[in-house]
């Protein structure tokens, strides 16, 4: 048989390769933990803020009431109407995700993603139970024993604790904090919470304990497509290849006649700190989540070995292509790149701040009967039906003043009683309702009136005078001889 | 001093082995959950295959052990909405009507409830909102031949006009021309007449004579001045809204041989709370009173 096609003893199936982070000291380690604290305390505490609404009127800051279709930021309450907000909301995360990626890199996969927050928050308990990397690996791979099985017991109890929490918290972003925690604990709460507190304890307890850096190089597409806000001038962890190789252990004086020797001790700090496990040195790639704890590990060894810090560090390809030739590049952050992005942000943030600002507590929609489009009636006057909405988003009961005008003499009465004329209707709305009225507009048709004419109707709070209008036609009979 | 080459430590990307003229295929292996988890898919995919319907066969399918069937879930949920509407319906079936449309709640249920039994009973021949047409009346404007009020709305629906039900509404008017009760002569005078009632007088016309038949034949059902009688169904004719139209050849037609419409009985086809129901929504159609 030829060789050539004998199959090869190829599995196109890898097992997993363990990753066990050291621990690390350090600025960046301590910005990150400042980060972290920060976006758990947030995620945990926000719900149990309150903020006084009035009676009747829920006082959770933030509150995504989904039963009762209201969104409640502070202030703000938002309908289901109101749902673009959040698309924007989402549109300008995007275009900011955008901007900090092609200035910094994937700083939200190093700091702020919850799998890597979570991950972080995991690997702390782990350490603090089964120790730091050398000690873990060496009970993982040592003999069964009741040291390890208590200490693996004792971890995922931890962990599944920190996850029910973390499903626990999650639910009170959808219902009454104080309410549900109660109800939670004494089985009243509804089938959705407990459903939703299972799930997210689920999975919080799978993708941070057991899928944890499995999540960045084979779930996430975001790695897949940052590529894309990155270019030359992007400032990524970097490891300073031009300074670090040949790569070499032991002492960094090479005597006259060898080869020159580069910084790198190979000492694989680095490696042994990646939560994700990858080797920062063979440049940037998808694995790596820009964290920079290899910054901080590095660092700690060049100044052991008394080399300069910085052999890993925040840099550019840019700088790195022109260090290689012996000179510098300058940090240029201004790019067209950063301005598209920046200036996608300000739009988005201007069309949002206006539709916030303009974004009112009253609304009126008018629509004309589709049949039938116009009625005579006995005493010959055409009447027009209308379906009158109206959205009353105060925190109170509120009569309105409807009127009409654009066609001579009109006059309106409500579906209900159409005998009753009048030139204006009083509408009351309850506090927070969508209210619907039928109403009736009658006008005597004056001879040679165009088949169709606009109207104008005019809501009136005679409380606070606020007026809002909405548009409409009068529709009757064609003209003599007109085209029907 | 060990200087060990970049990389060194590293085997390049594996290859398959397949090697076409030289390209070859590198294998990056993928992780083995993942393809554990396609298998756990895969059998999750047969528990279903057996719990649910699933396998066609020439007369029928595999029904699965659970017995599902969207055909029952809907039936399920239909007596569901009926179950829980029966108690508002219940009600407005045991009150009278006027005090249905009194009470906010059972009117908004009254309505909607209206809305759709008259789209799917009575919009053939009233029209869509009850606009009317030629001898089926416009419910929306207002005018009523028997009466306009909830009660009275309730009573032509319950039994209909003409229907052969016991309590049906029924009137009838003389066949003035057909059977000779008034010459063509006369009835052209009484159509000049009329004529003055729908605003739309003939010129030059002298109507002493029609006003004196239509006060010695007309006026004792359709009122001295032509404004109705709903004791007997006759329509106004002081009015600009007319059952079978506005011209005067109608009106001859009208006096010489009267048609007479049949609505159906509807006490044996919808529900007494269904029957109240529609009464409320055509009374809010415009023209109630």
């Amino acid at each position: 048989m030829d060789p050539d096609l004998a199959e090869p003893k190829v599995s196109y199936f890898a097992d997993r390769v363990r990753v066990y982070p050291r621990s690390v000291r350090g600025p960046v380690r301590r910005a990150k933990w400042a980060i972290l604290v920060a976006c758990l305390a947030i995620y945990y505490l926000l719900p149990w803020l309150r903020w006084d609404r009035g009676p009747g009127q829920p006082s959770q800051a933030i509150l995504l009431d989904l039963q009762n279709e209201r969104f409640h930021f502070f202030n703000l309450v938002l309908w289901p109407q109101d749902i673009y907000f959040l698309t924007g909301l989402l549109i300008m995360a995007a275009v900011a995700l955008f901007l900090v990626t092609s200035l910094f890199g994937r700083v939200w996969c190093g700091y702020t993603c919850p799998q890597t927050v979570w991950t972080d928050l995991f690997l702390l308990v782990e350490r603090t139970i089964e120790g730091d990397r050398n000690e873990r690996m060496k009970r993982d791979q040592g003999p069964a024993s009741f040291d390890r099985a208590w200490r693996k017991t004792l971890k995922h109890a931890v962990w599944l604790g920190v996850a029910f929490w973390t499903g626990g918290a999650w639910i009170m972003y959808y219902v009454d904090a104080p309410t549900v925690t109660w109800e939670f604990w004494h089985g009243e709460a509804s089938a959705p919470v407990y459903i939703g507190a299972g799930l997210l304890t689920a999975t919080t307890y799978l993708l941070a304990g057991w899928a944890r850096e499995q999540v960045c190089t084979f779930m996430c597409p975001w790695p897949r497509f940052q590529a894309a806000m990155l270019d030359e001038q992007s400032l990524t962890v970097t490891y300073q290849a031009w300074r670090g190789e040949p790569r070499a252990h032991g002492k960094r004086l090479a005597a006259a006649g060898t080869p020159r020797v580069g910084d790198c001790v190979d000492c694989l700090a680095c490696v042994n700190v990646c939560p994700t496990g990858v080797d920062i040195r063979d440049g940037s790639q998808l694995g790596c989540i820009n964290c920079g704890l290899c910054v901080d590990a590095c660092n700690e060894v060049m100044e052991r070995t008394h080399q300069p810090r910085g052999l890993i560090t925040w840099d550019t390809f840019a700088d790195q292509k022109a260090r290689q030739a012996g000179g510098t590049a300058k940090l240029r952050l201004l790019r067209p790149r950063t301005f598209i992005y920046l200036g996608a942000l300000l739009a988005g943030g201007l069309v949002m701040g206006t539709a916030l600002a303009l974004h009112g507590n009253l609304e009126m929609t008018i629509e004309h009967d589709r049949a039938p489009l116009f009625v005579r009636v006995p005493d010959g006057a055409i009447r027009n039906a209308y379906g009158v909405r109206i959205v009353n988003k105060a925190q109170g009961a509120t009569a309105f003043t409807l009127s009409v005008s654009g066609v001579p003499g009109a006059q309106l009465a409500m579906g209900q009683e159409g005998q009753w004329r009048t030139q204006s209707l009083v509408l009351p709305v309850p506090a927070d309702t969508v209210a619907n009225f039928r109403v009736l507009v009658f006008a005597q048709p004056a001879p040679g009136a165009a088949a169709q004419t606009p109207v104008t109707f005019t809501l009136r709070n005679a409380a606070t005078g606020a007026v809002i209008s909405g548009r409409a036609i009068f529709i009757g009979p064609a003209p003599q001889g007109a085209p029907q | 001093m060990a200087i060990r080459p970049k990389n060194a430590a590293k085997p390049p990307v594996q290859t398959t082995g397949h090697d076409w003229d030289g390209l070859q295929e590198l294998n990056n292996p993928l992780p083995k959950w993942w393809l554990y988890v396609w298998f756990a898919c895969i059998a999750v995919a047969l528990v279903q295959f057996v719990l649910y319907p699933s396998i066609p066969g020439i007369t029928g399918y595999w029904h699965g052990l659970l017995g599902s069937s969207t055909r029952a879930e809907v039936d399920h949920d239909v007596k569901a909405l009926v179950a829980q509407r029966a108690t508002t319906m219940d009600r407005i079936a045991a009150m009278p009507i006027a005090a249905v449309a009194k009470d906010p709640q059972l009117l908004e249920m009254a309505t909607t409830a209206g809305r759709i039994t008259f789209a799917n009973n009575c919009q053939p021949c009233h029209g869509a909102g009850g606009a009317g047409r030629p001898g089926y009346p416009a419910l929306s404007a207002g005018a009523w031949l028997w009466g306009g009020t909830l009660e009275a709305i309730e009573t032509t629906i319950t039994h209909g006009i003409r229907s052969g039900d016991a309590d049906a509404r029924t009137s009838a008017m003389p066949k003035f021309g057909a059977d000779g009760i008034l010459t063509p002569d006369e009835i052209q005078s009484v159509a000049d007449y009329v004529m003055t009632f729908y605003g739309t007088p003939v010129p030059g016309a002298d109507t002493r004579k029609g006003a004196a038949l239509f006060a010695a034949n007309c006026a004792a059902c359709h009122g001295a001045e032509g404004q109705g009688g709903r004791e007997v169904g006759a329509p106004r004719l002081h009015s600009r809204v007319h059952l079978y139209g506005d011209t005067r050849d109608i009106v001859v037609s009208q006096i010489t041989n009267p048609r007479a419409g049949v609505m159906p009985f509807w006490n044996t086809r919808l529900d007494p709370a269904t029957i109240k129901s529609v009464a409320i929504y055509v009374h809010g159609l415009g023209g109630g009173e």
